[in-house]
């Protein structure tokens, strides 16, 4: 076994690539996701409202396991990206980044949409009247307008994506440098003789990794409301 | 031609607005409050769909629900200053001002800007945030910004109603200087008569949905409909005029409108351009010429109609040598007098009893702009 710094050490480094590809999957989709549900009326909505966010109520197990029926390598979205460009999911830290944004899509949404819901949207209508179309609007009044927003979103989606574990363990299983996240090594750590320092350690840096995610969200939100205040 | 004429119901309420008004100067929407003049401008922004109807400026349709037309308001070029003006937060000022610059078709000038800003007073502002801004200076920039995105029409909707007194009054006179230099048609939207008598040369007079009367300026202020909406004591005459000669030493300025002369208090120069109203209840009718009174004004007038004002009133109207005015004189007056058409009198106007209001728009009231068809 590597010494328990080196294990730390690819642990976190790949904890925040996962994290942070995932939220960078994500992010678009989020902000189209939460403009959808704030914004248009459409059939079937609720159940897409419940849809979006099922990863939240199902066991993570659950979710892993639904993954890897979809993109495993003989499963219907995974052969298919295998035989057009030779992209697997399963095993790999790309999977493990779908399986972390899949898990925290629906707190991102939410952020994002409750920033969404907080924008003026007798601002748009002045930008109408300046001459601005619906993509202009959106890119030069709405966006900004939520930016704090679906920052604070990313930043909380990034932080919770460090930890995520049930949903990682089953699509893309425990492999050391590919898919061993904090987490999945914190685990390994501890069924392991003689890992207990090592495990907390790992806990350790979790936590501080956690709580700056949280106060750095707390902070954009905070920033938000001084500078689009009144 | 602004050519309104739509429906739009919104809840219990209904709009079935009419209206056909030049395409130049000011007209202003007067009525009271709920009246429903802001939904009515927000269907000629395209804010707001009709249920039924058409507006069309200068002969094209902006929307038609008869003809299956409904340009978005983004291409409608139609200048719209909020009552709460509605600035972006997330840009300063010169940013704001600049947002419907850029996308004004051929673009805005720099030398537009400049003349825009020197114009509103904005020099000092444009690096501000317009969460720092006071009320006043927040209408002076979304005026600003509508009007450099070069609109073919602006709409102000009461622009000056969430200010306090001081704050109008430092707006207003931007609102005068917009007026002259920029022949921007405006429709502007108020609850408040005394801002009509300033800036309008038309008026559409709203009263629960429905325009009730409309026409220039001239011909609504001395109407009886008016009445009914602001009171009998606002009914009066709006003269346009231009002081012609001073006497310095009683503060008094000779207005001239039409043939007649009005001694009026005034600081003005001689050139001046001046608006002033004269009020139905302050107006004195004699038979002869009078002497020995303190009135200054004794102008001579011939009498175009009598109409019943109310149960012991009549509203005369007389021509006064082209503009005419209207007074309210008691039943027993007409009587005595035996005021009937075509009779010759003399009308007593206090100079102390005849408001100015501005500088008026008499350039704005005859021009037309755009193709009417």
């Amino acid at each position: 076994m590597d010494a328990p710094g080196e294990v730390l050490r690819q642990a976190l480094l790949l904890s925040l690539s996962v994290a942070g590809r995932s939220v960078l999957f994500s992010l678009p989709f989020a902000v189209l996701v939460a403009w959808l549900l704030a914004r248009r009326r459409f059939v079937g909505r609720t159940v897409f409202d419940a849809f979006v966010h099922l990863p939240l109520v199902l066991p993570p197990v659950v979710v892993g396991y639904l993954l890897l029926l979809l993109f495993g390598v003989r499963g219907p979205v995974g052969g298919w990206l295998d035989r057009q460009f030779g992209v697997q999911l399963v095993f790999t830290t790309a999977g493990a980044a779908l399986a972390t944004a899949v898990m925290s899509f629906p707190l991102m949404v939410r952020t994002i949409r409750l920033s969404l819901e907080s924008v003026d949207r007798r601002l748009e209508d002045a930008a109408r009247t300046l001459g601005a179309g619906p993509f202009d609007r959106f890119f030069s009044v709405t966006l900004p307008l939520m930016l704090p927003g679906v920052l604070a979103g990313a930043v909380t989606a990034f932080a919770a994506g460090l930890g995520q574990f049930g949903a990682v363990i089953t699509f893309v299983s425990n492999i050391p440098g590919e898919t061993r996240t904090l987490p999945l090594a914190l685990y390994t750590a501890i069924q392991t003789p003689g890992g207990e320092g090592l495990a907390a350690r790992i806990a350790i840096v979790s936590f501080v990794l956690g709580l700056a995610g949280l106060l750095v969200a707390e902070w954009l939100a905070r920033r938000m409301r001084r500078t689009l205040g009144p | 031609m602004l050519d309104v004429a739509v429906q739009k119901r919104r809840g219990g309420f209904l709009l079935d607005a009419a209206f056909a008004l030049p395409e130049a100067g000011v007209v202003a929407l007067f009525g009271p409050s709920g009246c429903g003049k802001t939904t009515l401008v927000d269907i000629i922004a395209g804010l707001v769909d009709p249920d039924a109807g058409h507006v069309r400026l200068g002969g094209q349709a902006l929307v038609d629900t008869a003809g299956g037309v409904g340009i978005p308001a983004e291409r409608r070029g139609i200048g719209y200053v909020f009552q709460d003006s509605r600035l972006f937060p997330h840009r300063d000022v010169e940013g704001n001002l600049r947002y419907g610059m850029t996308r004004a078709k051929g673009g805005g000038a720099a030398a537009e800007f400049d003349e825009v800003v020197a114009l509103l007073g904005l020099g000092p502002l444009l690096g501000r945030r317009p969460g720092g801004l006071s009320g006043g200076e927040r209408q002076r920039v979304a005026i600003g910004r509508a009007l450099l995105a070069r609109p073919r029409l602006m709409l102000f909707d009461e622009p000056l109603a969430s200010l306090d007194a001081a704050r109008r009054d430092e707006v207003l006179p931007f609102l005068d200087r917009l007026r002259e230099r920029f022949s921007v048609p405006i429709v502007y939207v108020t609850h408040r008569f005394d801002e009509v008598l300033r800036l309008a040369t038309h008026l559409a007079l709203m009263d629960r949905g429905r325009v009730v009367a409309s026409g220039d300026l001239a011909t609504i202020s001395r109407s009886a409909v008016l009445r009914e909406l602001a009171g009998p004591d606002a009914v009066g005459a709006v003269l346009d005029g231009e002081i012609v000669a001073r006497e310095e030493e009683a503060g008094l300025a000779r207005l001239r409108v039409g043939t007649a002369t009005l001694r009026v208090l005034s600081d003005e120069p001689v050139g001046s351009r001046m608006r002033v109203q004269l009020l139905a209840k302050d107006l004195i009718l004699a038979l002869e010429e009078p002497r020995g009174l303190s009135v200054r004004n004794a102008i001579a007038a011939t009498v175009v109609s009598v109409a019943a004002d109310d149960a012991h009133s009549d509203l005369v109207e007389l021509d006064i040598g082209g503009p005419r005015i209207v007074a309210r004189v008691t039943r027993a007056a007409t009587r005595s007098l035996g005021l009937r058409p075509a009779l010759p009198l003399h009308v007593l106007v206090k100079s102390v009893s005849v408001r100015p209001m501005g500088p008026g728009n008499m350039a704005g009231a005859g021009r037309s702009r755009g193709v009417d068809t």
